[in-house]
């Protein structure tokens, strides 16, 4: 017997918890499958903050969605659609009084407000902030509401693929991490909230869950992945481990200084703006000090928040300090941080729309996953919370909507059939007749896309990233034999994600291939310039047995015409 | 290079009568971190061991073990730090192993969703935020912070002989709920806890607020939960104990 639910949620992040609640409240059956138990989720790994025009700041007295808008998309190098981006500034404000009445634990001003903090790229102070670690707050703060609700949630449950027919989502096979079960689950609407692709670069801040799996699911039944060369680099992640030290750190006034002592983003961008550029701009500037020999060992620069003092520090920015003293054994009250560039978030992901629509009638998808485009080339720090909150809950009432408007009729035969391709390729994986260590092609994948798809581009590079990817391919092939292993087989789970970590390294590189211009984090010291006559427009990628295949929409323009992205 | 003994504490509820430890050494990497160790091991020496990570930043709340004789997060435990040649890892106690290091932790939860774990608003939300000054906000501060490893829990003796009792997590949370001036639930969240699965079951063993890898007080959480059951009882507000 298949389980079924009309909607079935994977993921259980702010994106996937927020489309639940809201296909709860719509009335739908609705169940949500999480690799992980939700507080494990990586959206508590969030820490600086979440945008909203609140205006509660005295210095952001006059913002409001527009201006929030239009920083969003310069922000993104005029690359994002600026309908989906009325709507996630639109609707910010609610979303986050929202959380609030949920009782997330904002910081306040003494009136009683919610506190807002300067993030890179944003006119006004508009981060909403729970000290610096924010995401924390709301990932319990929505995961409390899912336990009000009494959402059923199948914990430790991982999506391996979608049952797929007539084009049509029908449901999708899981895997029981506990028990080793592949179990086939029917459903009338599917939503992915399933976060980045991280872990494909070996420097990156991401959790060791966010593997993209679930994004190269979507990619093998059909569905295109946009703009999914844009990679954004976090300027500030802690030196050998990469761990996310927030921009929050800069928004509350902390330099960025090279081995001279030199505040060397005067260089870069202006005086007004220093060190809270966007981080495309701030991951380029630290890169170019230290290939100039600036740096700190030839990798780092330095945070400096020593002139804030210990008590600001403490009050704002506790999260910080503890992970120096914890991982490096530094007291950044008393010493500048080393820090350097880190993978930190997919700008790109599945193609949907502003309501998490993809082209697959059936199927949705939101957050760092998805990609409707919001943040176009380049994501400003806060609008990633944002973004799993707005458009989690457009998922999930659209999604509701369909399952009640549709019938979408079950389908035994697709499910059967995913099934069936799913236990062949787990019998294949266990009989395994090679040498190869799975782990060890992860590792190099990792270290071969931070070289040749990282920060700075070039044709060479993407060349040859690709033809080393190529053998990778080859050799995840010849895999040694996978543990046989009912509970908790971890050499499975990684067995299959490194399929998806290939599969997603390889449309990164045909799309960075081909876009021939510099915007905001795709970079080509090649062509440097950004060229909006033949490249003002989203790179669609789509999976075949030949290869990837490309095409193009165009980005929706409403009311800013591209300009230059100066800062 | 200086060389590392793990000693991982093995168990298939299937196949084995009882836990062994297994050994394995490998080269230690400067301020590598248990959770590395035990990344290392299985990606290159045994692909069969079983533990939960995520985040690797201390936040995730997946990998709080017994390591060296304390509980503690493997993820920012640098092995350094235990100034010892063996690392010794064991799963959380109290809990039923599902697989070497993995435990079932569906009691943990249970119990504090027993306790109702969410904003029961005292008065209907206003159209913006309700208004709540920075010092109503700092009673949060602490309590609001936990991130449900159970290290607490393992470590708790009470838990231990009764797996009904909340728990200090539980007692954390109430708190949290209990000091948050939107919450107009207050009465009913103490009298929950001054209940037989509550707060005086306590046995003061303090075990909980040394192991907290967030530095938190679940301790002083329920010594504050006995103030104002007591003080509430004594206004007559709640009803005294049977």
């Amino acid at each position: 017997m298949n389980i079924h639910h009309d909607i079935l949620v994977v993921g259980g992040g702010l994106a996937g918890l927020r489309a639940a609640l809201q296909a709860k409240f719509a009335g739908a059956d609705v169940a949500l499958i999480s690799k992980v138990h939700p507080l494990r989720s990586h959206s508590g790994a969030a820490e600086g903050g979440i945008n909203a025009p609140l205006a509660n700041n005295p210095e952001g007295k006059d913002d409001n969605p527009e201006a929030h808008a239009y920083d969003t998309v310069k922000g993104a190098d005029f690359l994002a659609d600026q309908d989906a981006v009325d709507i996630l500034t639109g609707d910010a404000p609610e979303i986050i009084y929202e959380t609030e009445h949920w009782g997330c634990p904002y910081s306040r001003y003494e009136n009683g407000k919610i506190a807002q903090r300067y993030f890179g790229g944003g006119r006004y102070p508009r981060t909403c902030y729970a000290a610096d670690r924010t995401g924390h707050f709301l990932m319990h703060t929505l995961y409390e509401q899912a336990l009000k609700h009494r959402l059923k949630i199948y914990e430790e449950w991982m999506c391996l693929a979608l049952a797929v027919e007539d084009k049509t989502c029908k449901g999708l096979i899981a895997y029981d991490v506990r028990t080793g079960s592949l179990v086939p689950m029917s459903a009338k609407a599917v939503i992915m909230g399933t976060g980045g692709h991280g872990r494909i670069y070996q420097n990156t801040t991401n959790a060791h869950i966010n593997t993209g799996l679930a994004m190269s699911i979507a990619y093998w039944a059909g569905v295109p992945l946009k703009d999914i060369e844009f990679v954004q680099f976090h300027p500030t992640s802690l030196a050998r481990t990469n761990i996310l030290l927030t921009e929050g750190c800069r928004g509350e006034g902390a330099y960025l200084i090279n081995k001279d002592g030199e505040r060397f983003m005067k260089k870069y961008v202006s005086e007004k703006v220093m060190e809270l550029a966007p981080r495309d701009i701030v991951s380029r500037s630290i890169m170019t000090e230290i290939e100039q020999g600036r740096g700190i060992d030839n990798a780092y620069v330095y945070l400096d928040m020593r002139h804030l003092g210990q008590k600001k520090i403490d009050e704002k920015l506790p999260g910080t300090r503890e992970l120096c003293l914890e991982f490096i054994n530094l007291d950044p009250v008393k010493d500048p941080i080393p820090i350097q560039p880190g993978q930190h978030y997919t700008m790109g992901g599945i193609d949907t729309n502003s309501w998490g629509e993809t082209k697959m009638p059936g199927f949705y998808a939101a957050g760092e996953c998805a990609c409707i485009s919001v943040h176009g080339g380049n994501r400003l720090g806060g609008n990633a919370l944002l973004e799993t909150l707005v458009f989690g809950k457009r998922a999930g009432q659209r999604a509701s909507e369909f399952v009640k408007q549709k019938s979408n009729p079950s389908s035994p035969k697709a499910l059967e059939s995913a099934l069936r391709k799913l236990q062949l390729q787990q019998q294949e994986l266990h009989k395994g007749k090679g040498t190869e260590n799975h782990f060890d092609i992860k590792n190099q994948l990792a270290q071969l896309m931070v070289e040749k798809a990282g920060i700075f581009r070039t044709q060479k590079d993407l060349l040859e990233g690709k033809a080393k990817l190529k053998e990778l391919k080859a050799r995840a092939k010849n895999l040694a034999p996978v543990t046989q292993e009912k509970r908790f087989n971890f050499d499975f789970i990684f067995a299959m994600e490194l399929q998806g970590n290939l599969e997603i390294s390889e449309a990164i590189f045909e799309a960075a291939l081909a876009r021939k211009e510099s915007r905001a984090a795709h970079y080509r010291k090649d062509f440097l310039k950004r060229d909006d006559q033949n490249w003002l427009k989203h790179v669609l990628v789509k999976w075949s047995l030949e290869g990837p295949k490309l095409s193009y929409e165009p980005v929706k323009i409403i009311r800013y015409q591209p300009e230059e992205r100066k800062y | 290079m200086a060389q590392i003994t793990f000693k991982v504490q093995r168990f298939h509820p299937d196949k084995d009568t009882k836990p062994y430890l297994q050994e394995y050494t490998f080269p230690l990497k400067p301020a590598m971190t248990v959770l590395e160790g035990l990344y290392h091991i299985l990606e290159y020496l045994d692909h069969t061991i079983s533990f939960r990570s995520s985040c690797r930043m201390s936040i995730c709340g997946s990998c709080a073990m017994h390591i060296n004789g304390k509980y503690r997060l493997a993820c920012n435990t640098q092995i350094s730090s235990l100034k010892s040649d063996y690392v010794t890892v064991r799963p959380l106690l109290h809990l039923p192993v599902l697989k070497d290091l993995v435990v079932d932790h569906t009691a943990f939860f249970e119990n504090l969703i027993a306790l109702q774990p969410w904003l029961i608003e005292k008065e209907p939300p206003p159209r913006k935020e309700y208004l709540q000054t920075p010092k109503e906000r700092k009673k949060l501060d602490v309590v609001a912070d936990c991130i449900m490893c159970q290290a607490c829990y393992a470590s708790c003796p009470v838990a231990g002989t009764d797996n009904r009792y909340f728990g200090p997590h539980s007692f954390l949370k109430a708190l949290r709920f209990v000091n948050d001036s939107r919450d107009g639930a207050s009465l009913e969240r103490l009298q929950e806890v001054a209940g037989a699965k509550g707060v005086f079951r306590c046995h003061t063993i303090f075990n909980c607020q040394d192991v907290c890898p967030k530095h938190l007080d679940p301790a002083g959480a329920i010594a504050k939960l006995k103030m104002a059951i007591t003080l509430n009882q004594f206004k007559g507000k709640l009803k005294a104990k049977k």
